[in-house]
């Protein structure tokens, strides 16, 4: 069927004048009513409907072909081999070979469904009336009375005994639902003001799990250490080592600029809570000419050599000093407990 | 009685299977009269309609996916030694909440496609919501009848983002853990219950050996379920207010103008349901989302840089970092104001964009129903306090990503901190203020065509010399859908005296809704539309350009 011979049904319709009013003289703005349905060339050319056809068709089939892609890429591609695709880089295949197919496979489906929509479902727009979402009067008298019926045979509000009671028990009920939630832990109590750190541990490498010496330090090195006799394989070691983790750098004494830093310090070396004072982010950057650590969270600063104040970011106090000896065998320890909570600030710190 | 039962039921033995099936139904569940209703529901047609749908099949992917994972997830922190198949991790300490994602994503075949398509549909699905969210709030699409529906809206994208967090927490690698220390941080800074509610939630001291299968019980059961009935009620809703539309001709307040849903939407949204899966399902087998391997476990002192939350976590983060560390003692007690107020903060960002509608519902007085959207441009004081909300988060966001700027753009975290300090509270006030002028230099323009119609590019050149360019008047469609909004008038307070002639004082809220009705309605918040007369005047004339 060519487009010279069109049915007469399929042709446009005349202007819609019967939704809306007309421009005139008087109403310019007015509204015209619904525009005529134009109608695609599918809905005029049998070719073109047709050709939509083949093409929805071909998007199932292809989604069909995918999903035995996505089953043979399954059963067939090892789980750990990696394959180049550019310009991602180096990526596992069968992941890939999966993500492609299923997506194919869905995406056809999709896009099969839209095309058929777009093409060859009915195009007319028409209007739905609506209604307005609050009852009519009458029906808003009926259940006012109505409910006041009810609540009238139910006596509710002659009979404040009975309804200040209920009341009450109802409000009283959830209380057992919170007290159940009382052992979900224990009470704060002090826990958060003590480590593991007391006088006479050594300090021992993070690294090596060997105790410290003073000449294990050198100037412009960040050590991690770890209270003796705390083991990674320990039930609490995450706990631990959340609140006992240090850091130790070594300063020149001369470059010291806080007394009591110096005081608690061996040689120059000093050691800080790694747990930042903001939210407790363990701090790692480390700027050796400055002797700034810098918490890589939120980026707070302190300033190793001037008791570890706060210079820049969110952080609002210094970090806590752990005062540091030497013991007879010349390894390094601690000589007490920090002196204040470490990590985040709370309510009780005070 | 009986010969007549026995007539229809042999009449409906030659009907087809499905009608007979669908009968069946009917008696039992009245399944016809709510198809009457809805299987030719008419759906008005316009692109920015899609991302709610974006949103609802985001959240379906999730769920089948998240399914699928809770077979292979083990949501325990009992310490355990790796032997699996990712060679770099071999004979490493790890949780078997980390293990068994491991496991997901390297011995399980597709655990890591799956994996990957639930991280990107959660972020996909934030960021549909904060897009829908807004076009719903600049198209002034939550008025009244729709405002209880915008806080369920609210809440889904308020709990998603909760069950996003809860989510990315459980594998229990080094980057979400330090995430979770923040929180813990974050709750602690609470005055006087911060201390109690860290260690209920945590059982004990951060990290303890409870929080995964806490936040696996938050994560897959309670905020999903909860999710899940706001879902239902958002789409009950949807249907049952019918869908807003634009201005145009014959789309009237009391009338919605599209196609049925029945074929046309059938196969347009549960088409596109394919689409968002299916392009969801490339991304996850092309783009790593969140690998875990390469992050490692978590250790509470160990730290990588350039640590970020997902995107919709990424304001909270850019708060927390922006703000300065106040911290306030007495009477031995410690006010962390550093990290309280950002929490506060975080809080009535949020609340804002729930109580709106209300805020604007109380300034208008308008107690009608809206059904017809307006143009943002319409309502310039509106949508300039949406983008100043919009563009305090985006400072925010980068805030959160303040490293990740200094690196990339070589630059001092120092500056970019301080930049985002002053700019959160410069940066709204002037994005308010050149949003409103484009508003209101939208609305002259829209003025300028419906009084002298379009320009049209011909140039003209008049016998005495002069050039002018043809303006060509508009159509009738047109010259409606651009006079159709309507304009409010500024409220005024109410007369001075009362009814017995007695002076009455103007309470105060009264001047403040004056006050604000003004700003969002005044002279100089909006350009009166062009009237009848004005454009009579004009094209009466003498072919005026």
């Amino acid at each position: 069927m060519s487009s010279q011979d069109i049915p007469e049904e399929n042709l446009p319709a005349a202007q819609d004048h019967a939704h809306g009013e007309v421009a005139d003289e008087q109403h310019p703005f007015a509204d015209p009513g619904l525009p005529p349905h134009e109608h695609r060339v599918q809905d005029i050319d049998e070719k073109a409907a047709k050709r939509s056809e083949r093409a929805v068709a071909f998007l199932f089939t292809l989604s069909m072909l995918a999903t035995v892609g996505f089953i043979a890429a399954f059963v067939a591609i090892d789980h750990d081999k990696s394959v180049y695709v550019f310009p991602i880089g180096h990526i596992n295949a069968l992941n890939f070979a999966l993500g492609l197919t299923l997506g194919v496979a869905l995406f056809c489906i999709g896009a099969g469904a839209v095309h058929w929509a777009r093409t060859l479902m009915s195009d007319v727009e028409v209007a739905d009336e609506r209604h307005p979402i609050e009852a009519s009067p009458e029906v808003r008298a009926k259940v006012h009375a109505d409910f006041k019926q009810g609540a009238k045979e139910s006596a509710i509000g002659r009979r404040k005994l009975i309804r200040n009671t209920m009341f009450g028990a109802v409000a009283l009920v959830p209380l057992s639902g919170v007290v159940l939630l009382r052992d979900l832990g224990p009470l704060p109590e002090d826990k958060l003001r003590h480590t593991l750190w007391n006088k006479g541990k050594l300090l021992v490498n993070m690294n090596t799990n060997e105790p410290l010496r003073p000449s294990d330090v050198a100037v412009g090195s960040l050590t991690f250490a770890k209270p003796e006799g705390l083991e990674e394989h320990d039930e609490e070691f995450q706990n631990e080592i959340a609140k006992a983790a240090l850091m130790i750098v070594r300063i020149q004494p001369d470059n010291i600029k806080d007394k009591r830093e110096l005081e608690w310090s061996h040689e120059g070396i000093v050691a800080y809570s790694k747990i930042c004072t903001h939210v407790g982010c363990p701090i790692s950057l480390y700027e050796q000419q400055t002797h700034h650590v810098l918490c890589p969270c939120h980026q707070s600063t302190f300033d190793l050599s001037d008791g570890a104040r706060v210079i820049f970011g969110p952080a609002g106090h210094a970090l806590p000093q752990l005062r540091i000896g030497v013991n007879d065998e010349g390894y390094l320890e601690a000589l007490g407990d920090f002196e204040e909570p470490v990590g985040p600030a709370f309510w009780e710190r005070g | 009685m009986s010969t007549h039962e026995s007539t229809t039921a042999r009449s409906r033995g030659k009907a087809p299977a499905g009608e007979r099936v669908a009968d069946w139904a009917d008696g039992r569940l009245g399944i016809y009269s709510l198809a009457k209703a809805n299987m030719r529901k008419i759906f008005p047609d316009h692109w920015s309609f899609m991302l709610g749908e974006v949103c609802l099949y985001s959240f379906l992917i999730i769920i089948l996916t998240g399914v699928y994972l809770t077979l292979f997830f083990h949501p325990s922190m009992n310490e355990v030694e790796y032997h699996g198949s990712y060679v770099p991790l071999q004979g490493q300490l790890m949780s078997e909440a980390y293990k068994s994602t491991l496991d997901i994503s390297f011995d399980v075949r597709g655990g890591l496609l799956i994996r990957q398509i639930h991280h990107w549909a959660a972020i996909i699905f934030l960021a549909g919501m904060f897009v829908h969210m807004m076009r719903v709030f600049f198209t002034g699409a939550f008025r009244k009848p729709r405002e209880i529906n915008w806080l369920f809206g609210f809440l889904l994208f308020v709990l998603g983002m909760f069950t996003g967090f809860t989510g990315y927490s459980l594998p229990d690698d080094l980057l979400s853990g330090t995430g979770v220390r923040f929180t813990q941080g974050a709750i602690l800074s609470v005055p006087i219950v911060g201390t109690y509610i860290s260690m209920f939630l945590f059982g004990g001291e951060f990290p303890g050996h409870d929080f995964v299968a806490r936040f696996y019980s938050i994560h897959i059961l309670l905020l999903p379920g909860i999710m899940l009935g706001l879902v239902v009620g958002h789409l009950i809703l949807v249907f049952y207010h019918k869908h807003t539309q634009f201005a145009g001709p014959g789309k009237t307040n009391k009338n919605v103008v599209g196609m049925p849903l029945l074929p046309v939407y059938m196969a347009k949204a549960g088409g596109f349901f394919f689409l968002v899966f299916g392009v969801i399902a490339a991304i996850a087998g092309i783009a790593s989302v969140n690998p875990i391997w390469s992050i490692g476990p978590y250790r509470p002192d160990q730290v990588s840089t350039g640590a970020q939350p997902d995107w919709y976590m990424g304001f909270a983060e850019g708060l927390v970092r922006a703000m300065p560390g106040w911290e306030i003692n007495f009477w031995g007690h410690t006010l962390v104001l550093g990290v309280f107020v950002p929490l506060v903060i975080f809080g009535i960002f949020l609340v804002a964009i729930a109580v709106y509608p209300f805020i604007e519902s109380w300034v208008t007085g308008d107690k009608r129903e809206h059904h017809i959207l307006d143009r943002p441009r319409n309502a310039p004081t509106r949508t300039a306090f949406g983008v100043a909300w919009v563009t305090a988060y985006m400072i925010m966001l980068i805030g959160g990503g303040n490293d990740i700027f200094a690196t990339h753009f070589h630059l001092s975290i120092n500056a970019v901190t301080w930049f985002v300090r002053v700019s959160f509270f410069v940066g709204p006030v002037i994005a308010f203020v050149i949003t409103k002028r484009i508003c209101l230099g939208l609305q002259r323009r829209d003025k300028d065509k419906v009084l002298h119609g379009r320009e049209s590019g011909i140039i003209k050149r008049l016998p005495h010399g002069e050039f002018i360019e043809v303006h060509e008047p508009l159509s009738q469609e047109q010259l409606y859908t651009l006079t159709a909004h309507e304009q409010y008038k500024p409220a005024e307070i109410g007369p001075a005296v009362d009814e017995n002639g007695v002076e009455r004082k103007a309470k105060s809220t009264e001047k403040l809704r004056a006050k604000l009705s003004k700003s969002y309605y005044g002279e100089e918040s909006q350009i009166p539309k062009p009237t009848v007369e004005e454009y009579r005047e004009i094209t009466s004339g003498h072919g005026h350009h």
